[in-house]
């Protein structure tokens, strides 16, 4: 829509730097937005799951997880809601590695997580080092407020796709829609193509 | 209605400051007119986003404060030091001038008249905002349903909203209000200044057997201190629906 210009209006113009998505500015601090009370997950009883099209489950609990290799990763944030947070330093297992050997058609995947939450995205979000279950942030175990102990981190889609409290992963032949996909947000959620709303 | 403006697609659409209120120095509620605009449910937020005159864009999202009343919107803004927006919208913008807006957004951290069972509504500060949406909406629907609306605020002045809650108060039993101040209590008041804790929760919110909705809005950790108290108190975290907004942290 252009020609609404606001004439008084100059905002805060960036320095030089990495571009930002579309309808994007730059945070310095780390909002939380999560849609009830933070659930609080206990690591004695702790797993994380991955449960094919067939109903196979692999599973891992805490020492199980954290004995995985793990990688760190400084990637870029990008938050529905506006926000972008960039260089973010995590360390987490890589979803390529939670599903070696797993045998699977499915081209769906939902996001389960302690609290009720899901989000749906492709498999093809997931794999080839793009997806990973972060347990640390900044060099400290991931708190509960941040989706800690364990939360997907998907940094090339917005911020909702990183699921905190992360459980497992349902494969899927057919698409089943998470929680905000089903509450109008975009099934996909491209921050470079400002996939905010399910007909952006 | 929500959904299916949602589903039908958020197009940017042109709004007119038409008039505007100053709730105290900081704060002022900007009301809207937005032609074609699809009604909205309590507790929605917009988008919001000004152009420069080069052509520099940014967007953010307010939650939006008032009932649906035909194609008029209105939006607290509180003025934040460090903010880009917020003060040109809430100090620059006059009456006649333009900005794009879209939305209704957010179908979670909604209440509709329909539901019959209590409401226990807990607000920080502005977070006061998209609850008064849902006092209005309930107003507006002429509906009975109980609510209460405890109401965490630095002082009196910092209060928004106080004379129109006072006056639903006086007219209609079924809702109540009860505030914390934070810092500096009126001197009519009964409690000493204070958070609000797990004692103000029990005495004066819904006890977790009559099974209320609850919506909580504040700041990242006024949210988190009240839902796990309310948790903690026996409300199921399902019924605990939060949103969160207002400075940050830096983890």
């Amino acid at each position: 829509m252009a020609g609404i210009v606001s004439p008084g209006f100059f905002g805060r113009r960036r320095e030089p730097g990495p571009p930002l998505p579309p309808g994007q500015y730059l945070e310095r601090g780390f909002p939380v937005l999560s849609a009830g009370p933070t659930p609080r997950v206990n690591l004695d009883t702790w797993e994380f799951r991955i449960v094919n099209e067939s109903g196979d489950k692999r599973a891992w609990d805490w020492a199980q997880f954290r004995a995985l290799p793990a990688a760190d990763i400084t990637v870029d944030l990008h938050c529905v809601t506006k926000w972008s947070k960039l260089a973010t330093a995590w360390r987490g297992v890589s979803l390529d590695t939670l599903l070696d050997g797993i045998e699977t058609r499915a081209e769906y995947a939902l996001a389960l997580s302690y609290g009720g939450y899901t989000t749906n995205l492709p498999l093809s979000a997931l794999v080839d080092g793009k997806a990973w279950l972060a347990f640390a942030y900044d060099g400290a175990d991931l708190t509960p407020e941040h989706g800690g102990p364990v939360r997907l981190l998907v940094p090339h889609l917005y911020l909702w796709k990183s699921a905190k409290w992360v459980r497992g992963i349902d494969l899927r032949l057919r698409e089943e829609r998470g929680f905000w996909e089903q509450l109008g947000y975009h099934n996909d959620g491209d921050p470079w193509l400002e996939q905010r709303y399910s007909a952006d | 209605m929500a959904r299916a403006a949602v589903l039908g697609g958020l197009s940017w659409r042109v709004a007119t400051l038409v008039a505007f209120r100053d709730e105290n120095a900081a704060v002022r509620t900007l009301v809207f007119s937005i032609p074609g605009w699809p009604g909205h449910e309590a507790g929605q937020h917009v988008d919001v986003r000004l152009t420069a005159p080069d052509g520099y864009s940014t967007q953010r999202s307010y939650s939006i404060a008032s009932a649906v009343d035909g194609d008029l919107v209105e939006l607290t803004i509180e003025k934040l030091p460090d903010g880009e927006v917020s003060p040109y919208l809430s100090h620059v913008l006059t009456i006649g001038d333009r900005i794009e807006i879209r939305g209704p957004i957010g179908g979670w951290f909604v209440w509709e008249p329909s539901v019959q069972s209590p409401v226990l509504l807990v607000g920080g500060g502005s977070g006061v905002v998209p609850l008064m949406s849902m006092v209005r909406t309930r107003t507006r629907a002429g509906s009975r349903v109980p609510f209460r609306l405890l109401y965490s605020v630095r002082d009196p002045d910092a209060v928004l909203y106080g004379a129109e809650l006072a006056a639903l108060q006086h007219d209609d039993p079924s809702i109540e209000v009860h505030y914390a101040f934070t810092r500096v209590a009126p001197a009519a008041a009964t409690r000493p200044s204070g958070r609000i804790d797990a004692a103000f929760l029990a005495e004066f919110g819904f006890a977790a057997v009559l099974a209320p909705a609850v919506f909580v809005c504040g700041s990242s950790g006024f949210v988190e201190t009240v839902a796990d108290l309310l948790v903690a108190l026996g409300h199921d975290a399902g019924r605990v629906k939060t949103e969160r907004f207002g400075p940050t942290g830096t983890r």
